[in-house]
């Protein structure tokens, strides 16, 4: 019989109204395996306590027959989405001690439906990263090869689900922070539409960009946990109603668009063979592959590396250590501005606020910020022209499986990975990571993902392609 | 090209203070990163690119504000130093 906690969250919840085990079984399960493994693999910045009264509660439910489907399930939290009273440290010194003052909209609608949490999920400093390896406390390690990294910035997430150390995760995508990990991991990541999912309660990288999304071990399990999250929220003005795009129809039989001039050079052939094998092996189950054009998608990363940082120097300007987290004192107020900052804050975060604050210095705004702006909107416009001929369009994940740690020391070799994912972002489309197979390196199995972009709104799209992979 | 005063300029907008040692590395890296975002500027818009997105009014009215003092507690427990429910900062103007 499979381990409980190496269940789905469909088939765990089958199993908790069959009777066949308690909700407090299922957690022990989940949380003896977080122990046993945390050490070696650092998924978890900090493994919670049993809530026995959530337990008894989502166990009560169950037991009265009109509990959701996530109730009693224990999920990873990224550890930049605030639980009233825990720890929310974004894996960064600056907020090492800050302890949250409210529920994130998400974890309200969780608990709502009687999910439990079984930590905090290591990630990179603020979600910058696509490694882990800027955590402050330390890097992830994946579970396939620890000595290769778990992707980022939602590493802790990724990994916490692949080595089943919970049934499912929530993490944040900005440039790519779920699908990337997903996708080295061997895992199922959304990026929802932006608005679908409200932003109260985590705690910003890029404003414009951030999406709160599920990393799970199956399609089925991402949609359920999306839906559980998404909807409207007061908390969050750029959160969206239903329908406020117009729908689109999901076939039995979908349209694939296929920008093969984009995925030539920087691809690792074998990544590159499992693509074209995953494609023919959807063609030869009904669905229709379509040539398509992006052209503008070269001017992406950098229109990405644009505004993120833009967006960065401005929301981390909050962290003073005037009225929370690291306080250090000097002799002047700027000094304690100064000394509060340069401790708290790790040398990428560093690197990312400064670049942020020249492309937004007056003599630069236009060269850089304004021409990002531009290149934004002509990415949606290309997009929305494809999506007449095609109902998602299809890229691999990744170039690359999963690196070695310490490989991309250079920041711009770290950047490119994020090449077929940060457009999602800067269009607001929604965006799956499914895992499409394995390569191998260095004797080892890693697997890759196959990457499907869909109109605003059109979740159920994706949804239904990833379910054929 | 930026030179190292510019990154040093710029560290003390932001707040920051680089290390005098790990200046010109880091400057390195700077430059590198705005040379490949510089890739922008052959991006020629032309009639494309200036369309809208949905537009839709994002305000909603004023009303249902939660309890007064309902947080006071758990945000003054962050506050580094606190007098009462007052935020204690440095005194910045001097009476002498």
């Amino acid at each position: 019989m499979t381990k409980l906690n190496e269940l789905t969250i469909t088939d765990a919840a089958r199993g908790l109204r069959a009777r066949e085990f308690t909700v407090r079984e299922l957690w022990d399960a989940c949380a003896a395996a977080a122990h046993a493994k945390n050490p070696e693999l650092h998924a978890y910045l900090e493994i919670f306590a049993a809530d026995d009264a959530a337990i008894e509660a989502a166990q009560a439910r169950i037991d009265t027959g009109d509990a959701p489907m996530l109730c009693g399930i224990p999920l990873a939290i990224k550890d930049n989405i605030l639980i009233d009273g825990h720890i929310a440290s974004a894996a960064s010194k600056m907020l090492e001690n800050y302890r949250a003052t409210y529920d994130a909209t998400v974890i309200s609608k969780l608990k709502a439906a009687g999910a439990l949490f079984v930590g905090r999920a290591n990630m990179d400093e603020f979600a910058m990263g696509s490694s882990t390896e800027h955590s402050a406390y330390g890097p992830t390690k994946n579970p396939f090869d620890t000595t290769r990294v778990p992707g980022g910035s939602s590493g802790g997430s990724a990994a916490a689900v692949a080595a089943h150390l919970c049934i499912a995760a929530l993490g944040t995508d900005t440039g790519g922070s779920i699908r990337q990990p997903a996708a080295l991991t061997g895992l199922v990541g959304l990026k929802p539409t932006y608005g679908a999912v409200s932003r109260s309660g985590a705690i910003a990288l890029g404003s414009s960009l951030d999406q709160i999304g599920p990393l799970a071990k199956s399609v089925e399990d991402a949609r359920l946990l999306y839906e559980a999250i998404r909807g409207a929220d007061p908390l969050d003005a750029t959160t969206i109603p239903d329908g406020l795009y117009p729908a689109k129809e999901v076939g039995k039989s979908l349209r694939i668009g296929v920008p093969r001039a984009l995925i030539g050079e920087g691809v690792d052939p074998d990544v590159r063979a499992t693509f074209d094998a995953t494609l023919a092996k959807l063609e030869a189950a009904g669905h229709t592959l379509v040539d398509i054009e992006l052209p503008a998608s070269a001017y992406a990363l950098p229109a990405y590396y644009v505004v993120m940082p833009a967006e960065v120097s401005a929301n981390l300007a909050r962290l003073d250590g005037i009225r929370y987290g690291h306080a250090a004192r000097g002799k002047t107020l700027l000094d304690d501005y100064l000394i509060s900052r340069t401790e708290g804050f790790g040398e990428e975060t560093r690197r990312r606020i400064l670049l942020g604050t020249f492309v937004l210095s007056s003599g630069y705004i236009d060269a850089y910020y304004h021409k990002a702006g531009a290149a934004r909107t002509l990415l949606r416009e290309q997009y929305e022209t494809a999506f007449k001929n095609c109902d998602v369009v299809a890229f691999p994940t990744t170039p690359s499986p999963a690196f070695a740690f310490g490989e991309k020391s250079d920041p711009i070799a770290m950047y490119l990975g994020d090449i077929f994912t940060v457009t999602a972002n800067l269009t607001g489309m929604p965006a799956l990571s499914v895992p499409m197979g394995t390569v191998e390196r260095g004797g080892k199995q890693l697997p890759v993902g196959i990457h499907f972009t869909a109109p605003h709104q059109a979740e159920a799209a994706l949804f239904a392609i990833g379910g054929a992979v | 090209m930026a030179t190292i005063e510019e990154v040093k300029k710029l560290a003390a907008l932001a707040r920051i203070k680089i290390d005098e040692a790990d200046l010109p590395r880091f400057t390195k890296e700077f430059d590198a990163i705005l040379d490949y975002v510089g890739q922008l500027e052959s991006l020629t818009v032309g009639k494309a690119g200036g369309s809208k997105p949905v537009l839709r009014n994002v305000f909603r009215a004023d009303g249902e504000p939660h309890a007064t003092g309902a947080y006071t507690k758990k945000i003054v427990e962050q506050f580094p130093a606190n007098e009462g429910d007052a935020l204690e900062v440095k005194q910045i103007i001097s009476h002498d």
